[in-house]
């Protein structure tokens, strides 16, 4: 199928990108495209103007620095994949790229773009609301730091104004006792999840946990932090007893509707079984 | 319509167009470069056929848009064999019969190039995955995988050849 007619301007620099936002009421930014030209094809999306923010420089890069592991928006998501720095200290990140998609989407889609849409079904916002990540959202008059709890304001809906662009992803910086790990239910690969749990733990002296985030995909309208969850895990050690009391509420956390991936009920089950198994693969990471 | 003056560098041959930006690059391939061994198959970004190398990476060139190519360096089937012969992948696919309708083969070609650059020994699941994107739906995966198995030996030095082992082809070095 063939998307409506549209403008294109490939930018070459954010100034412009902003610009032309601001004047442009219909216009859409342009990343990996492979959520954006799907929906262009089945007339989903129309927008009057693309404007591709690919040739814009140093929008893709992973690096650490004195708190944060910092993100470009451009990364795709097979440079997590290539990424030693990601393999070895940020195994939930490692864990979510592998299962995105295929190979070849994988090749063109790009962080940004996942967290942007804002698709509950995307992988990486039950990752970055694991990580109590930050998103970095830049506009014509500067750069605003919102914390991932806070981006996601509706169904498909982030907290970036139509003339801005999310420029990077804060992950904070990989401690000792640190663990996670990323759990996906798809019925093949390249499939959305039928269910899928994101957690993240920080654990100190004597295993108590300081933090813990718990994320879940495609189990309602918006992407789903199963806060209750996260507070009974914090302040002792990852006990079983804890962990079955974590999924449980997980799974109460899950707002599922039956469809062609499943029940409600079977999702119900499949978070508080991956809850579990993912909290412990978390914990024993965080232990080595 | 407003249209837009690409150039874009297909199997080292520069190719020019005023596109529409609506034009998908797959049918800039076929149509406007007449290279119709790049194949469309779905609406979805699902099954590959359409895979091309686009400056160094394997992409599903239905999703990506014709001006957005504007310089580009595109390699497609028709630019694989080299000097009138076929390239190791080729060969494989051909000796281990990893094709019927052959719909599928020009994607699954360019995937496993790519996948034996960045890992040429890999193991069974490492080809499984890595031809994950690309849907066949008439040879099956195992005779994928013995063609990929077949070059990765071919490009490594060595001569394989193709045995029946208990009623099953099997890629094996040849013996001297
Ligand atoms: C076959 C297939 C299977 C897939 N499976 C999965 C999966 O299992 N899990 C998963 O998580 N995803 C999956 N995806 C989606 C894929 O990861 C998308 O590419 C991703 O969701 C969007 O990233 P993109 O860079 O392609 O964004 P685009 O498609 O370019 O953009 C998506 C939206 O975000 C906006 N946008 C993009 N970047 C920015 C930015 N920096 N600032 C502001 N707005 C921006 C765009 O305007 C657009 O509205 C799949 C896609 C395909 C085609
Ligand atoms: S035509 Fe099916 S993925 Fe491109
Ligand atoms: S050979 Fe026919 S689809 Fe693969």
């Amino acid at each position: 199928m063939i998307p409506a007619s549209f403008e294109y301007v490939a930018a070459a620099t954010l100034g412009e990108a902003f610009g032309l936002l601001k004047k442009h009421p219909d216009a859409k930014i342009l990343a990996g495209g492979h959520s954006l030209i799907p929906m262009m094809k089945f007339r989903v999306a129309q927008p009057a103007l693309l404007i591709d923010i690919n040739k814009v420089p140093d929008l893709a890069y992973i690096k650490e620095d004195a708190k944060w592991l910092k993100i470009g928006a451009l990364t795709r998501e097979s440079e997590f994949e290539n990424s030693a720095l990601i393999r070895d200290k940020y195994h939930l990140l490692a864990d979510a790229a592998k299962m995105i998609a295929d190979p070849l989407v994988r090749n063109m889609a790009t962080v940004g773009g996942n967290l942007a849409h804002a698709d509950p079904a995307n992988d990486h916002p039950a990752v970055m609301l694991a990580y109590d990540a930050v998103v970095v959202v830049s506009g014509a008059k500067g750069t605003r730091e919102v914390p991932i709890t806070k981006f996601f304001t509706g169904p498909f809906t982030p907290d970036i104004a139509h003339d801005e662009i999310l420029t990077e992803i804060r992950i904070p910086l990989r401690k000792a006792g640190d663990g996670g790990c990323y759990l996906k239910i798809e019925r093949k690969v390249g499939d959305y999840a039928t269910a899928a749990v994101g957690v993240f733990v920080r654990l100190g002296a004597k295993g108590v946990c300081e933090y813990a985030g718990i994320g879940l995909t495609n189990l309602g309208l918006m992407p789903i932090k199963a806060t209750a969850a996260c507070k009974v895990l914090m302040g002792g050690p990852l006990s079983d007893a804890k962990i079955r009391e974590a999924a449980q509420l997980a799974s109460e956390a899950a707002e599922p509707t039956s469809d062609w991936r499943g029940t409600e009920e079977y999702k119900r089950a499949l978070v508080k079984t991956l809850t579990v198994r993912a909290l412990k693969q978390a914990a024993l990471r965080a232990a080595a | 319509m407003t249209t837009y003056p690409i150039s874009v560098t297909i199997n080292g041959q520069v190719h020019t167009g005023d596109v529409p930006a609506r034009l998908l690059l797959v049918h800039f391939i076929r149509d406007m470069a007449m290279l119709t061994g790049t194949h469309c198959g779905c609406d979805t970004t699902s099954c590959g056929a359409c895979t091309i190398d686009f400056n160094g990476k394997p992409v599903k060139s239905c999703t990506l848009l014709a001006v957005q190519a504007n310089g580009a360096e595109i390699t497609t089937i028709e630019g694989v064999a080299q000097g009138g012969q076929l390239h190791p992948v080729q060969e494989g696919f051909y000796q281990c019969h990893g094709l019927q309708c052959g719909f599928c083969t020009p994607g699954m070609i360019l995937t496993s190039i790519s996948l034996l650059k960045h890992n040429p020994d890999p193991s069974e699941d490492e080809i499984r995955w890595g031809i994950s994107g690309n849907l066949c739906r008439c040879t099956g995966y195992n005779n994928i995988v013995k063609s990929v198995q077949y070059a990765a030996m071919k490009l490594a030095g060595k001569q394989p050849e193709v045995v029946i082992i208990n009623e099953e082809s099997t890629v094996r070095e040849m013996a001297h």
